[in-house]
Protein backbone atom coordinates (compact mmCIF):
# COMPACT_ATOMS: atom_id res chain seq x y z
CA UNK A 1 0.00 0.00 0.00
CA UNK A 2 2.79 2.34 0.82
CA UNK A 3 4.39 1.53 -2.51
CA UNK A 4 1.40 2.83 -4.48
CA UNK A 5 1.44 6.05 -2.54
CA UNK A 6 5.11 6.53 -3.22
CA UNK A 7 4.85 5.95 -6.95
CA UNK A 8 1.74 8.04 -7.61
CA UNK A 9 3.01 11.41 -8.87
CA UNK A 10 1.54 14.39 -7.09
CA UNK A 11 -0.65 16.56 -9.35
CA UNK A 12 1.11 19.48 -11.01
CA UNK A 13 0.59 22.74 -9.12
CA UNK A 14 -2.07 24.98 -10.68
CA UNK A 15 0.07 28.08 -10.41
CA UNK A 16 3.78 28.67 -10.22
CA UNK A 17 5.45 29.17 -6.87
CA UNK A 18 6.50 32.73 -7.63
CA UNK A 19 5.52 35.32 -5.05
CA UNK A 20 6.02 39.03 -4.60
CA UNK A 21 9.13 38.73 -2.47
CA UNK A 22 9.38 40.27 0.96
CA UNK A 23 6.58 42.77 1.60
CA UNK A 24 7.68 46.36 2.16
CA UNK A 25 6.57 46.36 5.79
CA UNK A 26 8.81 43.37 6.52
CA UNK A 27 11.82 45.13 5.06
CA UNK A 28 11.08 48.38 6.85
CA UNK A 29 10.59 46.72 10.19
CA UNK A 30 13.80 44.81 9.72
CA UNK A 31 15.67 48.05 9.13
CA UNK A 32 14.13 49.73 12.18
CA UNK A 33 15.23 46.82 14.33
CA UNK A 34 18.71 46.94 12.87
CA UNK A 35 18.97 50.71 13.38
CA UNK A 36 17.94 50.38 17.02
CA UNK A 37 20.67 47.80 17.55
CA UNK A 38 23.18 49.93 15.69
CA UNK A 39 22.61 53.01 17.91
CA UNK A 40 24.07 51.32 20.97
CA UNK A 41 26.96 49.71 19.12
CA UNK A 42 27.89 52.90 17.23
CA UNK A 43 27.87 55.08 20.33
CA UNK A 44 30.03 52.62 22.22
CA UNK A 45 32.43 52.34 19.29
CA UNK A 46 32.67 56.12 18.88
CA UNK A 47 33.31 56.53 22.59
CA UNK A 48 36.03 53.88 22.66
CA UNK A 49 37.73 55.21 19.51
CA UNK A 50 37.57 58.82 20.73
CA UNK A 51 38.95 58.00 24.17
CA UNK A 52 41.65 55.73 22.77
CA UNK A 53 42.81 58.30 20.21
CA UNK A 54 42.81 61.03 22.80
CA UNK A 55 44.63 59.01 25.44
CA UNK A 56 47.03 57.29 23.04
CA UNK A 57 49.99 59.63 23.66
CA UNK A 58 49.92 58.79 27.35
CA UNK A 59 49.22 55.07 27.11
CA UNK A 60 52.78 54.34 28.18
CA UNK A 61 54.27 52.36 31.06
CA UNK A 62 54.60 55.70 32.87
CA UNK A 63 50.84 55.54 33.40
CA UNK A 64 51.16 52.66 35.86
CA UNK A 65 54.75 53.29 36.94
CA UNK A 66 54.47 56.90 38.11
CA UNK A 67 52.51 58.58 40.84
CA UNK A 68 49.99 61.32 40.13
CA UNK A 69 51.33 64.87 40.24
CA UNK A 70 49.65 68.26 40.22
CA UNK A 71 52.57 70.20 38.85
CA UNK A 72 54.13 67.84 36.29
CA UNK A 73 51.42 66.38 34.05
CA UNK A 74 54.11 65.18 31.61
CA UNK A 75 55.47 62.61 34.04
CA UNK A 76 52.31 61.99 36.07
CA UNK A 77 50.94 58.45 36.28
CA UNK A 78 48.19 56.66 38.11
CA UNK A 79 50.01 54.02 40.11
CA UNK A 80 48.39 54.94 43.41
CA UNK A 81 44.94 54.75 41.77
CA UNK A 82 45.66 51.34 40.24
CA UNK A 83 46.98 49.83 43.47
CA UNK A 84 44.14 51.55 45.35
CA UNK A 85 41.61 49.91 43.05
CA UNK A 86 43.22 46.50 43.64
CA UNK A 87 43.14 46.98 47.42
CA UNK A 88 39.54 48.21 47.44
CA UNK A 89 38.37 45.42 45.11
CA UNK A 90 40.06 42.82 47.31
CA UNK A 91 38.09 44.03 50.32
CA UNK A 92 34.92 44.31 48.24
CA UNK A 93 35.29 40.68 47.23
CA UNK A 94 36.12 39.66 50.82
CA UNK A 95 32.91 41.33 51.99
CA UNK A 96 30.49 40.50 49.22
CA UNK A 97 31.46 36.95 48.23
CA UNK A 98 31.27 35.03 51.52
CA UNK A 99 28.25 36.92 52.81
CA UNK A 100 26.49 36.85 49.44
CA UNK A 101 27.13 33.19 48.65
CA UNK A 102 26.24 32.02 52.16
CA UNK A 103 22.99 33.99 52.19
CA UNK A 104 22.10 32.70 48.73
CA UNK A 105 22.73 29.11 49.85
CA UNK A 106 20.56 29.67 52.91
CA UNK A 107 17.72 31.24 50.95
CA UNK A 108 17.82 28.67 48.15
CA UNK A 109 18.66 25.42 49.94
CA UNK A 110 17.67 25.74 53.58
CA UNK A 111 15.09 28.50 53.90
CA UNK A 112 11.39 27.93 53.45
CA UNK A 113 10.49 29.77 50.25
CA UNK A 114 6.92 30.25 51.40
CA UNK A 115 7.66 31.78 54.79
CA UNK A 116 6.80 35.41 55.36
CA UNK A 117 10.39 36.14 56.43
CA UNK A 118 11.80 34.85 53.17
CA UNK A 119 9.27 36.75 51.06
CA UNK A 120 10.23 39.99 52.83
CA UNK A 121 13.92 39.22 52.32
CA UNK A 122 13.34 38.40 48.64
CA UNK A 123 11.61 41.70 47.93
CA UNK A 124 14.25 43.64 49.81
CA UNK A 125 17.13 42.04 47.93
CA UNK A 126 15.45 42.83 44.61
CA UNK A 127 14.95 46.43 45.70
CA UNK A 128 18.45 46.76 47.13
CA UNK A 129 19.90 45.76 43.77
CA UNK A 130 18.14 48.76 42.26
CA UNK A 131 19.20 51.33 44.88
CA UNK A 132 21.47 54.04 43.36
CA UNK A 133 25.08 53.63 44.36
CA UNK A 134 25.22 57.13 45.79
CA UNK A 135 22.79 56.03 48.50
CA UNK A 136 25.23 53.29 49.48
CA UNK A 137 27.87 56.04 49.66
CA UNK A 138 25.75 57.94 52.19
CA UNK A 139 25.25 54.72 54.17
CA UNK A 140 28.98 54.03 54.11
CA UNK A 141 29.78 57.54 55.23
CA UNK A 142 27.25 57.61 58.06
CA UNK A 143 27.68 54.12 59.44
CA UNK A 144 31.01 52.65 58.35
CA UNK A 145 33.16 55.77 58.22
CA UNK A 146 31.57 57.76 61.06
CA UNK A 147 29.68 55.41 63.44
CA UNK A 148 32.24 52.59 63.20
CA UNK A 149 35.02 55.20 63.08
CA UNK A 150 36.79 53.49 60.18
CA UNK A 151 37.34 56.83 58.47
CA UNK A 152 38.35 57.39 54.87
CA UNK A 153 40.18 54.13 54.45
CA UNK A 154 40.47 51.19 52.08
CA UNK A 155 38.35 49.05 54.39
CA UNK A 156 35.51 51.60 54.45
CA UNK A 157 35.50 51.68 50.66
CA UNK A 158 35.68 47.87 50.45
CA UNK A 159 32.80 47.37 52.90
CA UNK A 160 30.66 49.99 51.15
CA UNK A 161 31.22 48.60 47.65
CA UNK A 162 30.77 45.11 49.09
CA UNK A 163 27.32 46.07 50.36
CA UNK A 164 26.60 47.70 47.01
CA UNK A 165 27.20 44.51 45.03
CA UNK A 166 25.92 42.13 47.71
CA UNK A 167 22.38 41.95 46.24
CA UNK A 168 23.80 41.19 42.79
CA UNK A 169 26.00 38.43 44.21
CA UNK A 170 23.05 36.95 46.11
CA UNK A 171 20.74 37.04 43.11
CA UNK A 172 23.24 35.54 40.67
CA UNK A 173 24.31 32.84 43.13
CA UNK A 174 20.70 31.92 43.80
CA UNK A 175 20.06 31.65 40.10
CA UNK A 176 23.03 29.36 39.57
CA UNK A 177 21.90 27.17 42.51
CA UNK A 178 18.39 27.07 41.11
CA UNK A 179 19.79 25.89 37.77
CA UNK A 180 21.08 22.70 39.43
CA UNK A 181 18.34 20.13 38.76
CA UNK A 182 16.31 19.01 41.73
CA UNK A 183 16.96 15.35 40.88
CA UNK A 184 20.67 15.77 41.72
CA UNK A 185 19.69 16.80 45.25
CA UNK A 186 17.15 14.00 45.48
CA UNK A 187 19.70 11.48 44.21
CA UNK A 188 22.08 12.52 46.94
CA UNK A 189 19.47 12.58 49.70
CA UNK A 190 18.15 9.17 48.60
CA UNK A 191 21.62 7.73 49.32
CA UNK A 192 21.36 8.82 52.92
CA UNK A 193 23.35 12.04 52.56
CA UNK A 194 22.42 14.88 54.87
CA UNK A 195 21.20 18.17 53.52
CA UNK A 196 24.53 19.73 54.41
CA UNK A 197 26.47 17.03 52.52
CA UNK A 198 24.12 17.37 49.56
CA UNK A 199 24.59 21.13 49.42
CA UNK A 200 28.33 21.09 49.99
CA UNK A 201 29.27 18.12 47.80
CA UNK A 202 26.69 18.20 45.03
CA UNK A 203 24.72 21.41 44.66
CA UNK A 204 27.46 23.96 45.29
CA UNK A 205 30.15 22.34 43.10
CA UNK A 206 27.60 22.06 40.31
CA UNK A 207 26.73 25.75 40.72
CA UNK A 208 30.31 27.08 40.86
CA UNK A 209 30.54 28.17 37.20
CA UNK A 210 27.36 30.19 37.54
CA UNK A 211 28.51 31.66 40.82
CA UNK A 212 31.89 32.64 39.37
CA UNK A 213 30.32 34.34 36.38
CA UNK A 214 27.84 36.23 38.53
CA UNK A 215 30.38 37.40 41.07
CA UNK A 216 32.88 38.55 38.45
CA UNK A 217 30.16 40.59 36.79
CA UNK A 218 29.21 42.01 40.19
CA UNK A 219 32.82 42.99 40.89
CA UNK A 220 33.14 44.58 37.47
CA UNK A 221 30.23 46.79 38.45
CA UNK A 222 32.03 47.80 41.64
CA UNK A 223 35.34 48.53 39.95
CA UNK A 224 33.89 51.39 37.92
CA UNK A 225 32.03 53.04 40.80
CA UNK A 226 33.03 56.62 41.64
CA UNK A 227 29.91 58.08 43.23
CA UNK A 228 29.90 56.24 46.58
CA UNK A 229 33.64 56.72 46.98
CA UNK A 230 33.33 60.46 46.34
CA UNK A 231 30.88 60.61 49.23
CA UNK A 232 33.28 58.58 51.35
CA UNK A 233 35.84 61.31 50.86
CA UNK A 234 38.15 59.64 48.39
CA UNK A 235 38.57 62.93 46.58
CA UNK A 236 41.81 63.91 48.22
CA UNK A 237 45.04 63.90 46.24
CA UNK A 238 46.90 60.68 47.02
CA UNK A 239 50.35 60.06 45.61
CA UNK A 240 51.28 56.93 47.53
CA UNK A 241 50.16 53.30 47.38
CA UNK A 242 47.89 52.00 50.13
CA UNK A 243 49.87 50.20 52.82
CA UNK A 244 47.03 48.28 54.45
CA UNK A 245 43.30 48.18 55.12
CA UNK A 246 43.43 51.34 57.21
CA UNK A 247 45.42 53.34 54.71
CA UNK A 248 44.10 56.30 52.72
CA UNK A 249 43.53 55.49 49.05
CA UNK A 250 42.37 56.65 45.69
CA UNK A 251 40.92 54.53 42.88
CA UNK A 252 40.95 54.67 39.09
CA UNK A 253 37.47 56.22 38.66
CA UNK A 254 38.31 58.84 41.31
CA UNK A 255 41.62 59.64 39.63
CA UNK A 256 39.83 60.00 36.28
CA UNK A 257 37.32 62.29 37.96
CA UNK A 258 40.08 64.42 39.46
CA UNK A 259 41.98 64.71 36.21
CA UNK A 260 38.95 65.61 34.10
CA UNK A 261 38.15 68.39 36.59
CA UNK A 262 41.53 69.92 35.86
CA UNK A 263 41.37 72.50 33.02
CA UNK A 264 44.86 71.73 31.65
CA UNK A 265 44.80 69.75 28.41
CA UNK A 266 47.60 67.38 29.53
CA UNK A 267 45.45 66.11 32.38
CA UNK A 268 42.55 65.53 29.99
CA UNK A 269 44.80 63.28 27.93
CA UNK A 270 45.95 61.46 31.07
CA UNK A 271 42.31 60.93 32.06
CA UNK A 272 41.55 59.47 28.63
CA UNK A 273 44.51 57.10 28.93
CA UNK A 274 43.37 55.92 32.36
CA UNK A 275 39.82 55.44 31.04
CA UNK A 276 41.22 53.12 28.38
CA UNK A 277 43.07 51.17 31.05
CA UNK A 278 39.90 50.88 33.15
CA UNK A 279 37.92 49.73 30.11
CA UNK A 280 40.53 47.10 29.30
CA UNK A 281 40.34 45.87 32.88
CA UNK A 282 36.54 45.69 32.73
CA UNK A 283 36.53 43.88 29.40
CA UNK A 284 39.12 41.44 30.70
CA UNK A 285 36.97 40.64 33.74
CA UNK A 286 33.90 40.15 31.59
CA UNK A 287 35.89 37.99 29.18
CA UNK A 288 36.98 35.77 32.07
CA UNK A 289 33.36 35.49 33.16
CA UNK A 290 32.25 34.49 29.66
CA UNK A 291 35.14 32.06 29.37
CA UNK A 292 34.21 30.34 32.63
CA UNK A 293 30.60 30.17 31.52
CA UNK A 294 31.40 28.66 28.14
CA UNK A 295 34.04 26.25 29.38
CA UNK A 296 31.87 24.76 32.07
CA UNK A 297 28.46 24.88 30.47
CA UNK A 298 26.56 21.73 31.31
CA UNK A 299 23.64 20.05 29.77
CA UNK A 300 21.72 18.20 32.43
CA UNK B 1 16.42 -21.01 43.48
CA UNK B 2 17.40 -21.05 39.83
CA UNK B 3 15.76 -24.39 39.26
CA UNK B 4 12.64 -23.27 40.97
CA UNK B 5 12.44 -20.32 38.61
CA UNK B 6 12.75 -22.50 35.53
CA UNK B 7 10.14 -25.01 36.54
CA UNK B 8 7.79 -22.21 37.47
CA UNK B 9 8.40 -20.59 34.11
CA UNK B 10 7.43 -23.75 32.31
CA UNK B 11 4.26 -24.03 34.36
CA UNK B 12 3.29 -20.47 33.61
CA UNK B 13 3.88 -20.54 29.89
CA UNK B 14 1.64 -23.58 29.59
CA UNK B 15 -1.24 -22.02 31.52
CA UNK B 16 -4.12 -21.27 29.20
CA UNK B 17 -5.53 -17.83 28.71
CA UNK B 18 -9.19 -17.21 28.06
CA UNK B 19 -9.38 -13.52 27.26
CA UNK B 20 -7.59 -12.46 24.11
CA UNK B 21 -7.21 -8.95 25.57
CA UNK B 22 -4.77 -10.03 28.19
CA UNK B 23 -3.13 -12.70 26.12
CA UNK B 24 -0.25 -10.42 25.05
CA UNK B 25 0.61 -9.37 28.54
CA UNK B 26 0.06 -12.74 30.12
CA UNK B 27 2.16 -14.45 27.46
CA UNK B 28 5.18 -12.57 28.71
CA UNK B 29 4.65 -13.90 32.20
CA UNK B 30 7.07 -16.42 33.47
CA UNK B 31 10.28 -15.14 31.96
CA UNK B 32 11.50 -15.42 35.48
CA UNK B 33 8.62 -16.71 37.59
CA UNK B 34 9.65 -17.63 41.08
CA UNK B 35 7.43 -19.61 43.40
CA UNK B 36 5.14 -17.01 44.90
CA UNK B 37 3.05 -18.10 47.86
CA UNK B 38 -0.35 -16.50 48.29
CA UNK B 39 0.59 -15.01 51.65
CA UNK B 40 3.73 -13.13 52.54
CA UNK B 41 5.71 -14.67 55.36
CA UNK B 42 8.69 -12.33 55.56
CA UNK B 43 7.28 -8.81 55.65
CA UNK B 44 9.54 -5.84 54.84
CA UNK B 45 6.92 -3.13 54.59
CA UNK B 46 3.61 -3.25 56.39
CA UNK B 47 1.06 -0.67 55.37
CA UNK B 48 -2.10 -0.18 57.35
CA UNK B 49 -4.54 2.46 56.13
CA UNK B 50 -1.74 4.59 54.72
CA UNK B 51 -2.88 7.95 53.42
CA UNK B 52 -0.67 10.56 51.80
CA UNK B 53 -1.62 14.22 51.76
CA UNK B 54 -0.19 17.24 49.99
CA UNK B 55 -1.53 20.03 52.16
CA UNK B 56 -5.31 19.46 52.19
CA UNK B 57 -5.23 17.29 49.10
CA UNK B 58 -5.40 13.57 49.75
CA UNK B 59 -3.26 11.95 47.05
CA UNK B 60 -3.46 8.38 48.33
CA UNK B 61 -6.23 6.99 50.49
CA UNK B 62 -6.37 3.95 52.73
CA UNK B 63 -3.74 1.62 51.36
CA UNK B 64 -3.22 -1.56 53.35
CA UNK B 65 -0.76 -4.10 52.04
CA UNK B 66 2.42 -5.99 52.85
CA UNK B 67 5.59 -6.17 50.83
CA UNK B 68 7.65 -9.33 51.06
CA UNK B 69 11.35 -9.72 51.45
CA UNK B 70 13.41 -10.51 48.32
CA UNK B 71 10.37 -10.13 46.16
CA UNK B 72 9.83 -7.75 43.27
CA UNK B 73 6.62 -5.88 43.83
CA UNK B 74 5.22 -3.82 40.96
CA UNK B 75 2.85 -0.89 41.36
CA UNK B 76 0.79 -0.36 38.24
CA UNK B 77 -2.08 1.93 37.40
CA UNK B 78 -3.05 4.96 35.34
CA UNK B 79 -1.35 8.35 35.75
CA UNK B 80 -2.29 10.26 38.87
CA UNK B 81 -3.28 7.18 40.85
CA UNK B 82 -0.74 7.90 43.58
CA UNK B 83 1.61 4.97 42.99
CA UNK B 84 4.76 7.12 42.82
CA UNK B 85 3.57 9.18 45.76
CA UNK B 86 3.11 6.02 47.81
CA UNK B 87 6.53 4.71 46.76
CA UNK B 88 8.17 7.94 47.84
CA UNK B 89 6.60 7.69 51.26
CA UNK B 90 8.48 4.41 51.84
CA UNK B 91 11.85 6.13 52.19
CA UNK B 92 10.50 9.50 53.31
CA UNK B 93 11.38 11.26 50.08
CA UNK B 94 7.98 12.93 50.37
CA UNK B 95 9.39 14.86 53.33
CA UNK B 96 11.16 17.01 50.75
CA UNK B 97 7.87 18.28 49.37
CA UNK B 98 6.52 21.08 51.56
CA UNK B 99 3.12 20.18 52.99
CA UNK B 100 3.42 16.43 52.32
CA UNK B 101 2.12 14.29 55.18
CA UNK B 102 1.58 10.57 55.76
CA UNK B 103 -1.18 9.19 57.95
CA UNK B 104 -1.86 5.62 58.95
CA UNK B 105 0.84 3.14 59.78
CA UNK B 106 3.82 2.38 57.55
CA UNK B 107 6.30 -0.01 59.09
CA UNK B 108 9.68 -1.24 57.90
CA UNK B 109 10.66 -4.56 59.50
CA UNK B 110 8.18 -3.65 62.19
CA UNK B 111 9.55 -0.18 62.88
CA UNK B 112 7.27 2.77 62.23
CA UNK B 113 8.92 4.78 59.45
CA UNK B 114 7.12 7.93 60.55
CA UNK B 115 7.77 7.67 64.29
CA UNK B 116 8.97 11.01 65.68
CA UNK B 117 12.44 9.72 66.64
CA UNK B 118 13.14 8.21 63.20
CA UNK B 119 15.90 9.89 61.24
CA UNK B 120 14.95 10.10 57.54
CA UNK B 121 18.66 9.90 56.68
CA UNK B 122 18.86 6.44 58.28
CA UNK B 123 15.68 5.38 56.50
CA UNK B 124 17.07 6.43 53.12
CA UNK B 125 20.36 4.69 53.68
CA UNK B 126 18.56 1.38 54.11
CA UNK B 127 15.94 2.02 51.47
CA UNK B 128 17.59 3.14 48.25
CA UNK B 129 15.86 4.74 45.33
CA UNK B 130 16.24 4.81 41.55
CA UNK B 131 14.47 7.63 39.77
CA UNK B 132 12.66 7.93 36.49
CA UNK B 133 15.31 10.04 34.81
CA UNK B 134 18.85 8.72 35.35
CA UNK B 135 20.13 11.35 37.78
CA UNK B 136 23.85 10.69 37.75
CA UNK B 137 25.95 13.27 39.57
CA UNK B 138 28.06 15.66 37.48
CA UNK B 139 31.19 13.75 38.57
CA UNK B 140 33.23 10.83 37.35
CA UNK B 141 31.80 7.31 37.13
CA UNK B 142 33.98 6.27 40.07
CA UNK B 143 32.89 9.18 42.23
CA UNK B 144 29.25 8.53 41.46
CA UNK B 145 29.53 5.08 43.03
CA UNK B 146 31.87 6.18 45.83
CA UNK B 147 29.70 9.13 46.89
CA UNK B 148 27.16 7.17 48.95
CA UNK B 149 29.74 5.15 50.95
CA UNK B 150 31.73 8.36 51.52
CA UNK B 151 28.87 10.42 52.90
CA UNK B 152 27.84 7.47 55.04
CA UNK B 153 31.44 7.14 56.29
CA UNK B 154 31.53 3.44 55.42
CA UNK B 155 34.89 1.88 56.18
CA UNK B 156 35.55 -0.09 53.01
CA UNK B 157 38.17 -0.50 50.34
CA UNK B 158 36.63 1.97 47.94
CA UNK B 159 38.22 0.58 44.76
CA UNK B 160 36.95 -2.90 45.53
CA UNK B 161 33.50 -1.63 46.41
CA UNK B 162 33.24 0.41 43.21
CA UNK B 163 34.25 -2.60 41.14
CA UNK B 164 31.85 -4.88 43.01
CA UNK B 165 28.90 -2.53 42.61
CA UNK B 166 29.56 -1.81 38.94
CA UNK B 167 29.91 -5.55 38.32
CA UNK B 168 26.64 -6.27 40.07
CA UNK B 169 25.00 -3.54 38.00
CA UNK B 170 26.32 -5.24 34.83
CA UNK B 171 28.28 -2.13 33.92
CA UNK B 172 31.85 -2.97 34.91
CA UNK B 173 32.95 -4.42 31.57
CA UNK B 174 31.67 -1.36 29.73
CA UNK B 175 33.29 1.26 31.96
CA UNK B 176 36.29 -0.34 33.68
CA UNK B 177 38.75 1.64 31.56
CA UNK B 178 36.83 4.92 31.88
CA UNK B 179 36.23 5.20 35.61
CA UNK B 180 37.63 8.72 35.66
CA UNK B 181 35.38 9.87 32.84
CA UNK B 182 32.33 12.00 33.47
CA UNK B 183 29.19 9.99 34.07
CA UNK B 184 27.53 12.26 31.54
CA UNK B 185 29.52 10.55 28.80
CA UNK B 186 27.48 7.37 29.33
CA UNK B 187 24.32 6.51 27.42
CA UNK B 188 20.93 6.74 29.14
CA UNK B 189 20.77 3.01 29.80
CA UNK B 190 24.31 2.96 31.18
CA UNK B 191 23.52 5.97 33.35
CA UNK B 192 20.52 4.18 34.83
CA UNK B 193 22.67 1.13 35.60
CA UNK B 194 25.23 3.47 37.17
CA UNK B 195 22.49 4.89 39.35
CA UNK B 196 21.62 1.34 40.41
CA UNK B 197 25.31 0.64 41.15
CA UNK B 198 25.44 3.85 43.18
CA UNK B 199 22.35 2.78 45.04
CA UNK B 200 23.65 -0.68 46.03
CA UNK B 201 27.00 0.82 47.08
CA UNK B 202 25.50 1.95 50.39
CA UNK B 203 24.36 -1.66 51.00
CA UNK B 204 20.66 -1.01 51.24
CA UNK B 205 18.03 -3.58 52.06
CA UNK B 206 15.35 -2.30 49.73
CA UNK B 207 15.55 -0.64 46.31
CA UNK B 208 12.63 1.51 45.26
CA UNK B 209 12.41 2.12 41.53
CA UNK B 210 10.20 4.88 40.22
CA UNK B 211 9.61 4.09 36.55
CA UNK B 212 13.28 3.22 36.06
CA UNK B 213 12.91 2.44 32.36
CA UNK B 214 10.60 5.30 31.38
CA UNK B 215 13.36 7.16 29.55
CA UNK B 216 15.20 4.14 28.15
CA UNK B 217 15.03 2.36 24.79
CA UNK B 218 13.90 -1.30 24.64
CA UNK B 219 17.41 -2.75 24.69
CA UNK B 220 18.48 -0.69 27.69
CA UNK B 221 15.16 -1.56 29.33
CA UNK B 222 15.82 -5.26 28.83
CA UNK B 223 19.24 -4.88 30.49
CA UNK B 224 17.79 -3.08 33.50
CA UNK B 225 15.04 -5.70 33.79
CA UNK B 226 17.61 -8.53 33.74
CA UNK B 227 19.52 -6.67 36.40
CA UNK B 228 16.43 -6.42 38.58
CA UNK B 229 15.97 -10.20 38.39
CA UNK B 230 19.56 -10.62 39.43
CA UNK B 231 19.28 -8.15 42.31
CA UNK B 232 16.08 -9.67 43.65
CA UNK B 233 18.13 -12.48 45.16
CA UNK B 234 19.63 -10.04 47.65
CA UNK B 235 17.31 -7.07 47.74
CA UNK B 236 13.66 -6.32 48.10
CA UNK B 237 12.56 -4.34 45.07
CA UNK B 238 9.49 -2.20 44.65
CA UNK B 239 8.97 -0.85 41.17
CA UNK B 240 6.46 1.67 39.86
CA UNK B 241 5.79 1.23 36.19
CA UNK B 242 3.43 2.43 33.50
CA UNK B 243 4.37 -0.52 31.40
CA UNK B 244 2.13 -3.51 32.15
CA UNK B 245 4.29 -5.90 30.14
CA UNK B 246 7.18 -4.86 32.32
CA UNK B 247 5.22 -5.52 35.49
CA UNK B 248 4.21 -8.91 34.11
CA UNK B 249 7.77 -9.74 33.06
CA UNK B 250 9.67 -8.76 36.17
CA UNK B 251 7.47 -8.78 39.21
CA UNK B 252 6.45 -11.42 41.71
CA UNK B 253 3.52 -9.46 43.02
CA UNK B 254 1.53 -6.68 41.45
CA UNK B 255 -0.53 -3.97 43.07
CA UNK B 256 -3.05 -2.23 40.86
CA UNK B 257 -3.94 1.32 41.79
CA UNK B 258 -6.52 3.59 40.32
CA UNK B 259 -7.81 7.08 40.94
CA UNK B 260 -11.27 7.82 42.32
CA UNK B 261 -12.68 11.12 41.22
CA UNK B 262 -14.70 12.71 44.00
CA UNK B 263 -17.65 15.07 43.62
CA UNK B 264 -15.31 18.09 43.34
CA UNK B 265 -13.40 16.47 40.46
CA UNK B 266 -10.32 15.80 42.61
CA UNK B 267 -8.46 12.52 42.03
CA UNK B 268 -7.55 10.30 44.96
CA UNK B 269 -5.38 7.27 44.43
CA UNK B 270 -6.45 3.96 45.92
CA UNK B 271 -5.33 0.36 45.88
CA UNK B 272 -7.74 -1.84 43.93
CA UNK B 273 -6.12 -5.21 43.90
CA UNK B 274 -2.91 -6.78 45.11
CA UNK B 275 -1.66 -10.30 44.66
CA UNK B 276 0.80 -12.60 42.90
CA UNK B 277 1.49 -11.15 39.46
CA UNK B 278 0.26 -14.28 37.75
CA UNK B 279 -3.19 -14.06 39.34
CA UNK B 280 -3.46 -10.33 38.73
CA UNK B 281 -2.74 -10.75 35.05
CA UNK B 282 -4.58 -13.99 34.39
CA UNK B 283 -7.47 -13.96 36.85
CA UNK B 284 -8.06 -10.53 38.33
CA UNK B 285 -10.83 -10.29 40.89
CA UNK B 286 -11.81 -6.72 40.23
CA UNK B 287 -13.39 -5.68 36.90
CA UNK B 288 -11.33 -2.44 36.97
CA UNK B 289 -8.11 -4.43 37.03
CA UNK B 290 -9.37 -6.54 34.19
CA UNK B 291 -10.27 -3.43 32.16
CA UNK B 292 -6.90 -1.86 32.79
CA UNK B 293 -4.70 -4.81 31.97
CA UNK B 294 -6.71 -5.62 28.86
CA UNK B 295 -6.16 -2.07 27.68
CA UNK B 296 -9.75 -0.85 27.94
CA UNK B 297 -8.73 2.21 29.98
CA UNK B 298 -5.65 3.87 31.41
Amino acid sequence: MTATIATTPSPAPESTLEGHGQPLIDKTFRWILFAATAVGIVFLAVLIVYVTLKGLPRLTPALWQNMPSIRNPDTAGAQSAITGTIWVMAFTALTALPVGILSAVYLEEFGNAKSRFQRVVDINIQNLAAVPSVVFGILGLAIIARAFQLGQTVITAGLTLGLLVLPVVIISTRESLRAVPQNIRHGSLALGATQWQTTWKQTMPAAIPGMATGTILALSRAIGEAAPLLLLGAVSFISFNPTGPFSAYTTMPIQIFNWTKNPREEFQILAAALIVLLLVLLLAMNAVAILIRNRTQRRW
Amino acid sequence: MKQMRDSEAAKQSSSDMSTTGRMDVAASLGSHGREIPETISNVVFGLDNVQVFYGDFQAVRDVSMQIGRNEITAFIGPSGCGKSTLLRSFNRMNDLIPGARVAGSLTYHGYDVYAPNVDPIEVRRRIGMVFQKPNVFPKSIYENVAYGPKVNKMKVNMDDLVEECLTRAALWDEVKDDLKKSAYALSGGQQQRLVIARCIAVKPDVILMDEPCASLDPIATAKVEDLMQELANDYTIVIVTHNMQQAARVSDRTAFFTADVDSAGVRHGRLVEYGPTRSIFTAPNDPRTEDYISGRFG
